[in-house]
C-alpha cells in the first residue's frame, strides 16, 4: 500500500508539468489579452505594462520563469485583474471560503442522501420508497441556479430569516443557503445511487448466505451490506466533492461568498493568465489528492481491490 | 504677467462657504442613528491605488479615500479639494495651484505639494506601468509622453513644488479644460513613506494611509470593503456618514432582491426593469443622464465597398428609429442620439443637426431615396453586411431590432455576429469587421473626450474615419477659450459624413433608498463623494 501511494504521488509531477505547459499555451491561443480593453492602451503604455509582467519575453521564457517561480518561491505570479494582489493572495483568501461551504454541502449530501437511499432500499416498493424516489427526482430537477433564487425568496424576502448573501467571516447564517443550493441535486443523486446499489447488494449471494446463517437483520445491513453498497456512492462523490470545494461559479456569484469559483470564470473573461493557471494547478492537485484518497478508501472497503494494489 | 483664470473668483468665493460642498443637512432633519451607507458593486475592484485604479467602482472608493486638488460638487462643477485655487499663465501653459495648509494624511502628516509631485511622477513611471499613464499624457503635462516611453527620467515631468503649499504644472500645449481633469483619481496624491515601507501591499487595511474623508478599515476581496470616517480629514466636522460598505454582488437580479430586503441602500437596475420599478418605487428608482454614448461604427478602411458611399451610411442611419430602440427596447430612460457627444456634456449644447429634426417617416423616405441613388434597394443590388457586437442581451436586442428595421424599410440583409468581449475588442481593433457596436464614456466632462475619438490619429478610432477638417477643428479646440462653436462644426460634419451611427446617450439606472440624501443627481459623470451624503431616519 505504501509503495502504491508513493508511485501515485510520483506521477503527479509529470502530470502537472504537462498540464501547465498545455494550459499555458492554450490560454494564449484565445484572442485578446489581459490588457485588451475598450480604451486600448497607447503603445508606450502597453510596452511598459508588458515589461512589468515579463510578457514582452518569448513565450518559452515566460513559461520557464513561471515554473521556476513556483518551484523555488511557491509564487504563482501576479493577478492582472486585481492589481494589488498576487494569485497566492487570491487563492489564500478565496479557497478557505469555498472549502467551508463545499464541506458543509458535502456533509448535507451524505448525511441526508445515504440514509434516504438505505431506507428506500430496505422498504422497497413501500410508501417510504416512493416518497424518497419522488423527493429525489423532485430535487434533481432543481439545479442550483433554480433553487438558489427560491431559497432567497423564501428565507430572505418572505421570512427574513437568513441574509441574502455575503460571507461575513463564515458565520453559519451565511453558509446555510449556499450549502443547500449547491448540494440538493447531488443529495438526490446520492440517495438514488445508494438505493440502487443497496438493493443489488441485498440480493447478492453473500447476503443470502448471511441470512441463511440466521444473522440478525441489523448485523446483515451494517456489517455486510453497507460497505459494498457504498462503493458506487463513493465513486460518484469523488469528483462531486472536488467540484464542491473548488467552488461553483454560480453559488459564488449569486451568494457573493467571495469564493474562488468566481475567479475561474472572471479569469477566463479577463484573460488573467496567471490566475487561470494557478487555479488549474490547484484544481488538479485537489482532484489528484481526492482520487488517491478514494482509491485507498476502496482498498479499505473492498478486499478484492486491496489485494490488487 | 499672470492673470487669474475666470474660475478663480468663483473658487475663492466657494472656499468661504465650505458647507456648500460637504453633506448639506437642512435644519430639523431627523438623521438615522446608524450612519452606514451600503451599496452594491458588480465586481472586485481593480485596485485602491490612485495611480493604478482603472475601474469606475474602484475610482468611487479611491475618491473617498484620497482627495485630489479639486473635487466635484453636486452639479459636477469643480470645487476646492486639497487646492484652494489656481492661477494660469498668459500662454495657458503654466498652472499654479495653492494648497490648503490644514490638509492631513490619516497618520497626521501634512499633505504637501511634494505628495502630488511624487504621485504624478509615479503615474508616468514605466516601472509602475500604470495602465492609466495615458491619462497623464492626455493632460498634456510636459515630458509626460517621453517619460512613459522611457526616453526621459521621471524627474523631468512638468510638475514641481516650490514650497509645501504651491504646486506648479507645466503643460506641453494649452488645455482649456485642464483644471477639470484634476478631479480624476490618477492625479490624487500618494504617501511615499507608506508605499516605500509596504510595497505592493500598501493599500491593505492597516497599511494604507490616505488623505480623503474616509480610511479603508476592512477589505475582503470579492465580498466586501468598509471605509470609515477619517478623523484627520480637514473637513471632518462636516462629514455625516460614519461608514460606507461595498458588497460585491455579481448578479444584478440578486442585487435587486437584496435591495428589497434592505441589505443594500443602492443597487443597479437590471436591464428592462426600470419602468416597472419606477411604478413600484417612484421615489427610489432613478434614471439619470450619463456621460456615455452608444453607436455603430462603419469600417471605412477594410469594410465592404458600399460603406465608402456616404449615401449608404446616411441611409442606414436615417432608417433606425431611435425612439423605438430607447422607449420600447431598452426602457431605461436613455436619450435618442443624433450626435456623437451626449447633450449632458458640460458646455455642449446639442447642435441642430438636420436629420434630428425630421420625423421618422421623413427619415425613412429619405433613407430609401439615398439608398436607391447609391444603387441599392428594390431596383438595384441587395445591400448586405455583417453587424458585429459583443455577447450581451441588450446588445443583441438592439442588433435584432436594427436589422429588422433595415430589412423592412430598405431591404438590407444583415448577418448578426456576436463575440466574447475580448475577442470582439481584438476583432474590432484589427478592423476585421464591417459594422460594429461601439460605446464610449467620457474621461472628463468636456466634448473633446468624445470627439477626439473620431480624429485620424486617435488610437480608439476603430472605423478609421479620417477627415482633415475634423482633425483641424479638434486641434484648434485644444487651445481655444471657447471651443463650443468648433464642436458644433465637428458634429455637423459628422452628421453629413456619418462615419458612425449614434444610437443613444446612456443613463445611469439605479435604486437608491429614500433614506440616503445628497446624491448628486445632476452630476453626469456620477462622481459622488460619501462625505456629501447623509442618511435620514426612516
Amino acid at each position: 500500500m505504501f509503495n502504491y501511494t508513493l508511485r501515485r504521488l510520483l506521477t503527479v509531477i509529470p502530470t502537472l508539468l504537462v498540464l501547465i505547459v498545455f494550459s499555458f499555451y492554450l490560454m494564449r491561443l484565445a484572442p485578446g489579452g489581459p490588457f485588451t480593453s475598450e480604451k486600448p492602451l497607447p503603445p508606450a503604455v502597453m510596452q511598459n505594462v508588458l515589461e512589468r509582467y515579463g510578457m514582452d519575453q518569448p513565450l518559452y521564457v515566460q513559461l520557464w520563469t513561471y515554473i521556476k517561480n513556483i518551484v523555488f518561491h511557491f509564487d504563482f505570479g501576479p493577478s492582472f485583474a486585481q492589481k494589488d494582489r498576487t494569485v497566492n493572495d487570491v487563492i489564500a483568501q478565496g479557497f478557505p471560503v469555498t472549502l467551508t461551504y463545499g464541506f458543509w454541502s458535502a456533509v448535507f449530501v451524505l448525511v441526508l442522501g445515504i440514509p434516504l437511499g438505505i431506507v428506500a432500499a430496505l422498504r422497497h416498493n413501500s410508501i417510504w420508497d416512493y416518497t424518497m424516489t419522488g423527493l429525489a427526482i423532485f430535487s434533481q430537477i432543481f439545479p442550483n441556479f433554480v433553487l438558489a433564487p427560491i431559497l432567497v425568496l423564501l428565507f430572505t424576502l418572505s421570512w427574513g430569516l437568513l441574509p441574502g448573501g455575503g460571507w461575513n467571516g463564515g458565520q453559519w447564517e451565511y453558509i446555510v443557503m449556499p450549502a443547500i443550493a449547491l448540494g440538493t441535486s447531488y443529495m438526490a443523486g446520492v440517495a438514488r445511487l445508494t438505493r440502487g446499489s443497496m438493493l443489488e447488494v441485498l440480493n447478492a449471494p453473500f447476503i443470502l448466505t448471511a441470512r441463511a446463517k440466521g444473522l440478525p437483520e441489523r448485523v446483515i445491513i451494517w456489517r455486510h451490506a453497507l460497505k459494498p453498497a457504498l462503493l458506487p456512492t463513493l465513486t460518484y462523490m469523488g469528483p462531486v466533492f472536488v467540484y464542491m470545494i473548488t467552488g461553483s461559479v454560480f453559488i459564488d456569484v449569486f451568494f457573493s461568498t467571495g469564493g474562488i469559483g468566481q475567479d475561474f470564470i472572471d479569469g477566463a473573461y479577463s484573460r488573467d493568465y496567471s490566475m487561470l493557471l494557478g487555479l488549474a494547478i490547484l484544481y488538479s492537485l485537489l482532484t489528484f489528492a481526492l482520487n488517491l484518497m478514494l482509491d485507498l478508501l476502496y482498498a479499505w472497503i473492498d478486499p478484492k481491490v486491496r489485494s490488487s494494489l | 504677467m499672470k492673470y487669474r483664470s475666470a474660475i478663480v473668483p468663483f473658487l475663492l468665493s466657494t472656499t468661504l462657504m465650505t458647507a456648500a460642498f460637504a453633506a448639506d443637512v437642512p435644519e430639523g432633519t431627523q438623521l438615522a442613528a446608524d450612519q452606514t451607507f451600503t451599496y452594491r458593486v458588480l465586481d472586485e475592484f481593480s485596485s485602491f491605488d490612485p495611480q493604478v485604479v482603472e475601474d469606475v467602482n474602484g475610482s468611487e472608493v479611491v475618491r473617498d479615500l484620497f482627495e485630489g486638488l479639486y473635487n466635484q460638487n453636486a452639479d459636477g462643477e469643480i470645487v476646492p479639494g486639497v487646492a484652494l485655487s489656481h492661477t494660469v499663465s498668459e500662454d495657458n501653459m503654466t498652472y499654479t495651484f495653492t494648497l490648503r495648509d490644514d490638509a492631513r494624511w490619516s497618520d497626521g502628516k501634512p499633505v504637501t505639494a511634494g505628495d502630488f509631485v511624487y504621485a504624478w511622477q509615479r503615474a508616468v513611471n514605466p516601472e509602475l506601468a500604470s495602465p492609466y499613464a495615458w491619462y497623464m499624457e492626455l493632460m498634456s503635462i510636459q515630458n509626460g509622453a517621453a517619460i512613459i516611453a522611457g526616453e526621459k527620467p521621471i524627474t523631468d515631468l512638468g510638475v514641481s513644488a516650490p514650497d509645501d503649499h504651491t504646486l506648479v504644472v507645466q503643460l506641453s500645449q494649452p488645455l482649456p479644460y485642464f483644471a477639470k481633469m484634476v478631479t480624476h483619481a490618477t492625479t490624487f496624491p500618494s504617501p511615499k513613506w507608506v508605499i516605500e515601507e509596504h510595497g505592493q501591499e500598501w493599500t491593505r487595511p492597516g497599511n494604507i494611509v490616505s488623505n480623503g474623508a474616509y480610511v479603508l478599515t476592512e477589505h475582503v476581496p470579492k465580498e466586501r470593503s468598509v471605509r470609515e470616517r477619517n478623523e484627520m480629514y480637514w473637513d471632518n466636522d462636516k462629514t455625516v456618514l460614519e461608514r460606507v460598505v461595498t458588497l460585491v454582488i455579481g448578479d444584478e437580479a440578486q442585487g435587486l432582491t437584496r435591495w428589497r430586503a434592505g441589505e443594500v441602500d443602492k443597487t443597479d437596475i437590471p436591464s428592462g426593469q426600470y419602468p416597472t420599478l419606477k411604478e413600484e418605487f417612484p421615489d427610489q428608482a432613478y434614471a439619470l443622464p450619463r456621460l456615455c454614448n452608444y453607436y455603430m461604427t462603419f469600417n471605412l478602411k477594410d469594410g465592404p465597398e458600399p460603406f465608402q458611399d456616404v449615401r449608404v451610411r446616411q441611409a442606414l442611419s436615417y432608417a433606425l428609429d431611435r425612439d423605438v430602440i430607447v422607449d420600447r427596447v431598452l426602457q431605461g430612460g436613455q436619450f435618442p442620439a443624433y450626435t456623437f457627444t451626449p447633450g449632458a456634456t458640460d458646455g455642449f449644447e446639442v447642435p441642430e443637426v438636420d436629420y434630428a429634426n425630421m420625423t421618422q417617416a421623413d427619415r425613412d423616405a429619405k433613407a430609401k431615396e439615398l439608398l436607391a441613388e447609391a444603387g441599392y434597394g428594390p431596383d438595384g443590388d441587395t445591400l448586405s453586411f455583417t453587424y458585429l457586437y459583443n455577447t450581451s442581451e441588450s446588445h443583441q436586442q438592439i442588433a435584432i431590432v436594427a436589422s429588422q428595421m433595415w430589412k423592412q424599410k430598405l431591404g438590407v440583409e444583415v448577418t448578426l455576429e456576436n463575440q466574447e468581449w475580448k475577442v470582439f475588442l481584438e476583432t474590432r481593433g484589427n478592423q476585421n469587421f464591417e459594422l460594429a457596436r461601439g460605446a464610449w464614456c467620457g474621461d472628463y466632462n468636456e466634448a473633446s473626450t468624445f470627439l477626439d475619438l473620431l480624429t485620424s490619429q486617435s488610437g480608439y478610432n476603430d472605423g478609421k474615419y479620417s477627415n482633415a477638417r475634423v482633425d483641424e477643428l479638434m486641434a484648434e479646440a485644444k487651445s481655444s477659450q471657447d471651443a463650443s462653436p468648433l464642436y458644433f462644426d465637428v458634429e455637423a460634419i459628422l452628421s453629413q459624413d456619418m462615419p458612425v451611427i449614434p444610437i443613444y446617450h446612456a443613463s445611469t439606472n439605479m435604486m437608491l433608498s429614500d433614506q440616503i440624501m445628497g446624491w448628486p443627481v445632476n452630476n453626469v459623470e456620477q462622481n459622488w463623494y460619501a462625505k456629501d451624503l447623509y442618511k435620514v431616519a426612516e
